[in-house]
Formats: C-alpha cells, structure tokens, sequence
C-alpha cells in the first residue's frame, strides 16, 4: 500500500450511531429447548449401565440356582411362583392376604411415626447439647453409649413396657434414629457462626426467636444430614422389629413366608423393601435440599 | 452538657487458664451526637474489641461504656453494628434480613404497612431496593455491606458501629461505599464510630481520628481533629493542605511512633 493510498483515505469520524446502543438484559439462563435427542443420550446414559448389570445378575443367578438341588429358587421361579405380588401390589383379599404395597404402607406408617418423633425430640435434644456447654458435658457420654445400642436390643424392654407390639415397634425405631439426628443437629449448631448469633444478641432475640430464625435454618444443612442417616436406621430396624413383633408390615411378612418355606415371596418382598428405603432416602435428601437451598452458600 | 457517649476509664483483658492478656488500658474518649469518629491502629491493638465494647458484645473489665449516661453491658439495636463481613443471614432474602431487624425493633410501634415503607426507605438509601428480593448470594460484596449498612440503619440506633466495613472490598468499590456512608451521614446525622486500618479513608470520613498505640494494654495515642468542612469530595480533598496535613499527622503516629514492631521484623 503506497503511502498517497494511505493519503487518499480520508480519516472520517466514525458516523454517530442512529439510536443509542440497545441494552439486552440476559435471560438468567437461556432458555432449554426440548431437544429429543439430548433426552434420549442422557437416558441411555444413566439407563443403560444398571440394566446391563442387573441382567448379567439375572442370568448368573439363574444359572447358579438351576441345579435340582439348589436350595434358592432361580428369578425364573420367582417370576412364576410369586406372580400376583409382583403384578398386584394392592390386592386385598381379607385379613394377612393383601398385597405387599399394603403391607409397607403399614411399616412406613410406623416409621413415620417413630421417626417423626425422633426427629422432633432429636432437634430439640441436638439444639440443647450444641448450645449449652453443660448439657453437652452431661448428655454427651450417655449419648454415645446409648447410640452403640443394636436397635434390636430395646425391643424386649420396649415389649415389656408397652405390652403391645406397635408401640414397642414405633419405639425402636425412635431410639434407632434419634442419635444421629441429635448428633448432627448439636454439630450444626455448633457451628453457627459468631457473627449470627452477634447479630441476634443486637437485635435482642429471646431464646425461641434465635432458635427459629437463627438457630434451625443455620443449622439446617447439618440436621438433614442427621435425618437422612436416620431415615435409614429406621427402615433397617423395623423389618427387624416386625419379625419379631409379628402382627403386620413388612417385616412380618418376610418371617411369615420363612415360616411356610415360600422363598420367592421373600425376594420380592426384598425387592419392596429396597425400593421403599432408596425412596425414602431420596425424599429426605430432596427435602433437605429443598429446605437449605442458599444456606451453604457463602 | 454532658458527652453523648462516654468511655469511662476502660481496661479489658481476657483470661485463659492462668494466663491474664491485658489487651486495652485505660481508654478515655467522649463523643458528642452526629459525630464521625474513626479508630484507627495496627492490626492486634483491640480496636475491635473497643468496639465490641461499645456494642456490649464483650463485657469491660474495668471503668464503663456510658450512652446518655446510662451504662452499657449488653447488646442492643441501639447500638447497632455493621460487620466486616457484612452477616447477612444466608437464607434469607435482602428484604427479609432487613425485616427480621426491623420486626424486632418496630414490631410493636409501627404497622405492617410502616414496616413495609421503612424496609423500603433504608434499601432506598443503600441505593439497593432493586435488589430486595435476592439473596446474599446472589449480590456483591459491596451490595452485601450495603445492606448490611441498611440492616443496621433500619434500626434507628443511637450509635452506629462500623467494624471495617469496606476491609474486604475492592478499592474502587470501597470508594463508592465511603461516599455512600459520607452521604448517609450527612443526611441522618447519625452518631458514627468506625473502625479502620486505611488512613486516607479515616481522613476522608471523621471528624476526629482516634489513634491507638500498640498492643498489649493498648490505649488512645492520640485524638486528631479533622477541620476538613463538609460536604467532602474526594478529588478535591486529594491536595487540599488540611487534608494532606492530617493524613500525614496519621501517618507519622502510625509508623514513626508506633512502628508495629512484629511486623518489622
């Protein structure tokens, strides 16, 4: 390029702009489309792994329990044998012949009671022990031990102090789920920061207004924690607490099909009950979730 | 007249185990009503913890915190305090941290509807009502220390206490805050007390300048007035005499007088 090019090239200013520039304001995040595809990939994604393996252990099972004398029945037998409680989880024909999807209802309506209780009395206890130095010195130690106690263990005295199966069974699965929810709940209060608890002694809140505005919110990534571990315990102690209390639930079931030799009931009935405690699981990590959305975040 | 607030020959120490720290010795200061004062010192001399006292967070050791002749001892939202790092409650949104202040303070004086407005004039005057229904979260640290501001605003206090508001900002950030607060305070009058470790910034803000001297037992060095006539804008006070004047007085009494030594070395 020659310099008289460069000459010829006036510099202009740059014309004014017609009307001032546009401000876009950016969507919070551009909006999703529905795209079939993406759905179909991430399906396959998370679908296909499981239902190879399952069907890899479908096929070992089966081959190892075909023998004549194998003492389990193969998936095949189970499939045949326990059909109507697979295909038909509400039937109810009476009295001890209903459907399994009853018989964990009755067992969830234990658990819901026992671990409300726990939950409530284990807040409440946790938010004592983390608040106060003297409650945590003096319950502490007893907490510890009692926590090591096999949820089966209280059954006895519960039986013996109830006189009744349901009670004793709402019972064990409170004192199984009540210790970590009084743990975790006297951590998170622990740990409230001290900038919170200066801003409530400004604004003077009495002991409930801190406990409901400061202290449970605070805390509240911590208590969830606690109750999901819980939730947990519970559903493990009340099978073992209905085989043993008989009556109704679950449970009972499982010891009434070992009792008249009816094996493919108690896959199923396994099957139920894992199913019902990963739900159980997922709703109170859901829940939590719910509930502490923007408490961890800084 | 007597002085607004009074502190009354303080000394304070903490005690752990068998170990007694003296941290403050002897602090005498009066303060009169719509001052701006700053407290200024080498990190570790318990300036914090002067205002703390003030506050009544900490209890004193010895003398007394005196607020309209009454003695101080305990937390209040007259004396309402603006934290470094802003404590805003996570989980509630800009508006609801405000009202949870205002609720408590008003709940009984005002309506629903005065509530409302009150929220809504102190979030005006932090120029952040267009943020009320985010969470901490979700706004800057600057938006964040306004409302924190706002926050303590909104309880009417006798007193504000500022904790190093802007020690976590950005300059330029910071700048817009200090104009905020020199703003707020010329519109309120609000009695202000701040504490601070930015000589420029306690220059620029106070009326007078409360130098402290190194700890342990740490005590007030000196009290310099700022004869600086407000409004105050910062361009212009950048080669004003009296500003350089003083912010050089600071400086001297900083790292001349009271070099801080475990720094030094």
């Amino acid at each position: 390029m020659s310099i008289q090019a460069i000459e010829d090239r006036k510099v202009k200013p740059l014309p004014a702009p017609a009307k001032p520039a546009e401000i876009i304001a950016f969507t919070a995040r551009a909006r999703r489309r529905f795209d079939p595809a993406a759905i179909a990939g991430k399906l396959a994604r998370t679908l296909v792994p499981p239902v190879i393996v399952i069907t890899i252990m479908l096929v070992v099972w089966q081959v190892a329990c075909s023998s004549p004398t194998a003492s389990l029945p193969p998936p095949s037998q189970v499939w045949n044998e326990a059909y109507d409680l697979i295909a038909h989880p509400f039937f109810d024909n009476g009295p001890q012949d209903i459907g399994l999807a009853w018989r964990v209802l009755m067992s969830l309506q234990r658990v819901a009671m026992g671990f409300g209780l726990a939950a409530i009395v284990g807040v409440a206890l946790g938010a004592l022990v983390g608040q106060s130095i003297w409650a945590m010195r003096g319950l502490d130690p007893v907490f510890q031990i009692l926590r090591t106690v096999p949820p089966l263990a209280w059954l006895p005295l519960s039986l013996a102090a109830f006189r009744d199966s349901s009670p004793s069974a709402i019972f064990v699965i409170f004192i199984t789920s009540i210790w970590p929810v009084i743990i975790n709940t006297a951590v998170g209060v622990r740990n409230i920061p001290e900038d919170y608890r200066n801003v409530a002694r400004i604004l003077r809140l009495n002991q409930f207004e801190f406990f409901v505005k400061i202290m449970v919110p605070a805390a509240a990534p911590y208590i969830f924690t606690g109750l999901r571990i819980g939730i947990g315990l519970s559903w493990l102690a009340i099978v073992a607490a209905e085989m043993l209390t008989g009556g109704v639930g679950i449970g009972f079931f499982i010891w009434d099909a070992w009792n008249s030799s009816r094996l493919p009931d108690i896959i199923v009935a396994l099957a139920y009950i894992g199913v019902t405690g990963f739900c159980l699981d997922r709703l109170v990590a859901a829940v939590g979730a719910f509930v502490t959305r923007g408490t961890t975040a800084k | 007249m007597t002085a607004y607030l009074k502190l009354d020959h303080i000394d304070k120490s903490f005690a752990r185990g068998s170990q007694v720290s003296d941290v403050l010795k002897d602090i005498r200061l009066t303060i009169d009503k719509g001052e701006f004062v700053s407290i200024i010192g080498h990190s570790g001399c318990g300036k914090s913890t002067l205002l703390n006292l003030i506050a009544g967070l900490t209890k004193v050791s010895a003398g007394a915190v005196l607020l309209e002749d009454k003695e101080v001892d305990s937390p209040g939202p007259e004396r309402a305090v603006v934290f470094q790092n802003h404590s805003l409650l996570p989980w509630l949104t800009v508006y609801e941290n405000i009202n949870l202040a205002v609720t408590k303070v008003f709940g009984r004086s005002k309506s629903r509807a005065e509530r409302h407005e009150w929220i809504m004039r102190n979030l005006d005057l932090v120029q952040m009502a267009h943020a009320k229904d985010k969470r901490p979260a979700e706004i800057s640290g600057g938006m964040k220390q306004r409302v924190g501001i706002a926050r303590a605003l909104a309880m009417e206090p006798k007193i504000l206490l500022l904790d190093e508001p802007f020690g976590a900002l950005d300059a330029l950030t910071r700048a817009h805050l200090q104009d905020a607060v020199m703003d707020i305070h010329s519109r309120l009058g609000s009695t202000t007390i701040m504490i601070t470790h930015d000589v420029d910034e306690a220059v620029l803000l106070s009326d007078r300048i409360v130098m402290m001297t190194n700890g342990p037992a740490a005590t007030i060095g000196e009290v310099l007035p700022v004869p600086l006539a407000r409004p105050r804008r910062r361009i212009e006070l950048s080669s004003d005499r009296t500003f350089l004047r003083c912010r050089e007085a600071v400086l001297k009494f900083l790292y001349e007088r009271h070099r801080f030594v475990e720094a030094a070395e």
